[in-house]
């Protein structure tokens, strides 16, 4: 071990983090490896370690011969400041050595706030930030995940980004630098290649131009880049790699526990959802493959949790047949399973008797508006009686605790519904009292709302988000109207939604913000305790910028969007007629009950599974 | 059904694993040698394991003891061997055998501590921490359950202490009370820094080697 990093450990939290080591972690021989991949998470070591993408990536990548994938994360406030005194590189976890010296620097980001602790992980690696000052070949750096459909606000920090699942794309970008490497092409010459692929977006090869009043008037590829980036799928789940055998960590993590991916995409086509629309098409896994791997999985982990885990998994199909299949094998072994989310008009009383045995403390559901007229406009194809009835089977089945998600601001929202949304509030207590097997353990409702935040690629990216101080008054109205007892009502700190807002519809001169931001402190923002609007707020002011006009503006028809290059599949079309059906308060019925033609299932080239 | 016990090894990586961490991680590796624990009754089942003294964080042993009990009559023939291929870096089971001794009966425990002195050592170092370990009383802090910091008098919690020096740094040998009330030998780093400022060592390292019951014989 690194002599400075012995010395640092002892004053630092949850040591155990920055070691690596951990059972399944992939060591090589340096003699046999010709590629070396940091794989970078801009978050934490506990969030990014839950994630099941990084998983199946360093699966993928250390099955290729001579490649050599390991583990970076972000390090904590505390271990930060010791690295930087101590002169000591961010290195990677599996041989500690530093990834300025390797080939490629891949980052995988989920979340538009990682955007600053790229950065920093740059910058602590002693990598230059900007793309047009890495003139070499390596390292390269690369970014994939989700919130690469909308790139821009990183556009100069990252050579290439990858666009949609990377299982593929991912082994053809290493296959093509290892060439370019090998023939001594320059970084020009591979990056114009690169943006050849399928499914790769090189930012550097497209100009954009503004007008004057700051939107985007062009975006113009460069060098035989093509015009459209689409993302890449995964055509075929039972042909998709499963991290069967994968790292199991020594200290606590925030998914501490086995994940079986059941299937990818959603039905539901909630028009808020950015992951329900840029995950399509729906694709299952078949349920006897899933029993194959769920067993091995949890022989190999040790674990005695697995959650079944999608995007809606109480939509999947044959998931009574799946939980039955495997009782006996977890009952053996004292394995619970576990879902992660359930839709409230779909949850049975066979699903509840499966899951959780003996573990009956709380339900989590999702309405996300109080009334039937903004639940239609959002297309969140929910009733309250579905609710109530889903509230009354878990009261009656032994569950004391439920807990409802709602978002303010939503686009047609009025303070009928906000003051709709105690209202269900209440109708779930009396749901309680009518059909609670056992009163006296009492109930705990926990109403939580968030401040909506309209993301790229979805049918409200035109939408404005509504003002802070709008905002604030509808969290007052609610507070003041939630008047039954036994409800609890949390709202969220609304800086960093308003951020949010800002950056996931941001255009490429945020690069200057984001970089301004991060120079000022803003190293992991996506933590409230290293968040600060204000920091954010002078960013913009130095940089010129206003941020109201990318959170507060709404966007007309046929403006230029500036992450236009990309393509998730689902037309821009097909998103616009969603948002004027928001306008009429009509619904869109789920895909299963018929296609509705988002354009998606033309990435597979036969109908969906829906 | 058998009552075991697991003698490991902890050090490199693992010893920032901590104490709870370390029992989550034992708990997975059971199964994954296809050992069946015998699991708590109740709302929560978990399996039963207990870390006889657990070690504090950083440093490393090669002496712990784990108990835990099977669903299977075994007499742990073969588990070390099992075990060690699910373990993660820095953890080693050397042996398994059935629990004879009750944990009451481990008394004292061995640790080298390594001093460094990255300018090397200060001359007569060596004699002067002889004759402070040697002293009647040695008072250090210590925060207490309560988070109150209190006054405690480590001397009589020294049975052994040999001092070395050797290039750039001093090694100690001790022998200290294990438990009721126990020592933590990181402490005679701290007497050192309290009474003896200016030879107070750059780093330190500690690893515990040997654990004793009351008559000084090795304790399994």
């Amino acid at each position: 071990m690194d002599k400075r990093l012995e010395r640092i450990l002892p004053r630092v939290q949850k040591p155990a983090r920055y070691v690596g080591g951990e059972y399944n972690a992939v060591m090589k021989d340096l003699s046999q490896v010709d590629t070396r991949v940091a794989f970078c998470f801009p978050d934490t070591y506990e969030i990014g370690m839950s994630n099941l993408g990084m998983r199946i990536l360093y699966g993928i990548m250390n099955n290729m011969e001579g490649v050599w994938c390991e583990r970076v994360f972000a390090p904590w406030g505390d271990m930060e400041e010791e690295m930087r005194r101590a002169g000591l590189p961010l290195y990677a976890l599996e041989s500690g050595d530093p990834i300025r010296d390797f080939d490629i620097i891949a980052f995988s980001v989920g979340y538009e706030m990682a955007f600053p602790a790229m950065l920093n992980m740059l910058d602590l690696a002693g990598v230059p930030l900007h793309a047009s000052e890495r003139t070499e070949l390596t390292p390269l750096v690369i970014a994939g995940g989700t919130a690469m459909f909308n790139c821009e606000p990183i556009a100069d920090f990252i050579d290439i980004a990858e666009i949609g699942e990377g299982e593929e794309m991912n082994v053809e970008l290493i296959e093509l630098h290892r060439r370019a490497r090998r023939e001594g092409w320059t970084k020009q010459q591979f990056l114009r290649a690169a943006a050849q692929l399928d499914g790769i977006y090189v930012p550097g090869l497209y100009e954009v131009d503004y007008n004057a009043d700051g939107t985007v008037k062009s975006i113009t590829p460069k060098d035989g880049a093509p015009k459209v980036v689409t993302k890449r799928i995964m055509r075929d789940m039972d042909k998709a790699w499963y991290p069967a055998k994968t790292i199991v960590p020594s200290t606590e993590i925030v998914q501490d526990r086995t994940t079986l991916e059941l299937f990818r995409g959603c039905i539901r086509g909630c028009r808020f959802c950015q992951a329900g629309y840029v995950y399509r098409p729906v694709r299952n896994r078949s349920e006897k493959l899933l029993v194959e791997y769920a067993k091995e999985a949890i022989e190999d982990s040790g674990y005695e949790e697995m959650t079944l885990s999608s995007l809606s998994t109480s939509d999947f199909r044959p998931l009574v047949q799946l939980c039955d299949d495997l009782e006996e094998f977890c009952a053996q072994r004292h394995v619970n399973l576990s879902l992660p989310s359930l839709r409230a008009d779909n949850f049975s009383m066979a699903l509840m008797e499966r899951l959780q045995k003996g573990r009956k403390t709380g339900l989590t559901f999702a309405p996300e508006a109080g009334t039937q007229r903004l639940r239609d406009a959002i297309n969140k194809n929910l009733t309250e009686e579905d609710l109530l009835a889903s509230c009354r089977r878990a009261f009656a089945g032994g569950y004391s605790a439920v807990k409802l998600y709602f978002m303010l601001g939503l686009p047609t929202e009025t303070d009928e519904d906000v003051l709709g949304i105690a209202e269900v509030a209440s109708h779930v207590m009396h749901a309680w009292r009518e059909s609670a097997s056992n009163k006296n353990r009492g109930v705990r409702i926990t109403v939580s709302t968030s401040w909506f935040v309209p993301k790229a690629h979805t049918a409200f990216q035109w939408e404005p988000q509504i003002p802070k101080e709008e905002y604030e008054r509808r969290v007052k109205l609610l507070r003041e109207n939630m008047l039954t007892k036994s409800v609890t009502y949390n709202w969220h700190d609304s800086d960093t939604s308003y951020m949010e807002a800002v950056i996931s519809r941001g255009d490429r001169r945020l690069c200057r913000v984001i970089e301004t931001a991060w120079r000022k402190g803003e190293h992991l923002s996506a933590w409230e305790e290293y968040f600060s609007l204000d920091r954010w707020l002078e960013a913009f002011e130095e940089c010129g910028l206003d941020p109201h006009f990318y959170a507060n503006r709404k966007r007309e028809k046929d403006e230029l969007m500036p992450w236009a290059m990309i393509s998730s599949g689902v037309t821009e079309q097909y998103l616009w007629r969603e948002h004027e059906r928001c306008y009429q308060s009509v619904t869109t019925p789920d895909c299963r009950t018929h296609c509705n033609g988002c354009g998606a299932n033309l990435l597979l080239g036969r109908p969906c599974d829906g | 059904m058998a009552k075991l016990r697991l003698l490991f090894t902890k050090e490199a990586q693992a010893s920032y694993i901590s104490h709870l961490d370390t029992m989550r991680t034992f708990q997975r590796v059971f199964p994954r040698a296809e050992l069946h624990l015998k699991h708590s009754n109740g709302f929560h089942p978990h399996p039963i394991i207990s870390i006889v003294l657990p070690l504090p964080v950083g440093q490393s042993s090669d002496c712990e003891l784990l108990d835990f009990e099977t669903v299977e009559e075994t007499d742990g023939a073969g588990i070390a061997e099992k075990l060690n291929t699910g373990l993660p870096a820095g953890l080693r089971v050397r042996e398994c055998y059935p629990v004879t001794r009750p944990v009451r009966e481990f008394t004292f425990l061995r640790a080298r501590l390594e001093l460094l002195y990255d300018n090397g050592v200060p001359a007569g170092t060596a004699d002067a921490l002889r004759a402070l370990f040697a002293r009647e009383t040695l008072m250090i802090e210590k925060r207490t359950k309560h988070k109150e910091l209190a006054q405690i008098d480590i001397a009589p919690l020294i049975r052994e202490m040999t001092l070395t020096e050797q290039d750039g740094s001093i090694l100690a040998d001790a022998v200290v009370a294990a438990q009721n009330p126990g020592l933590n030998p990181a402490y005679l780093a701290q007497a050192i820094e309290r009474e003896l400022p200016s030879l107070k060592p750059d780093f330190v390292r500690v690893r515990r080697t040997e654990i004793y019951d009351t008559e000084g014989n090795v304790f399994r």
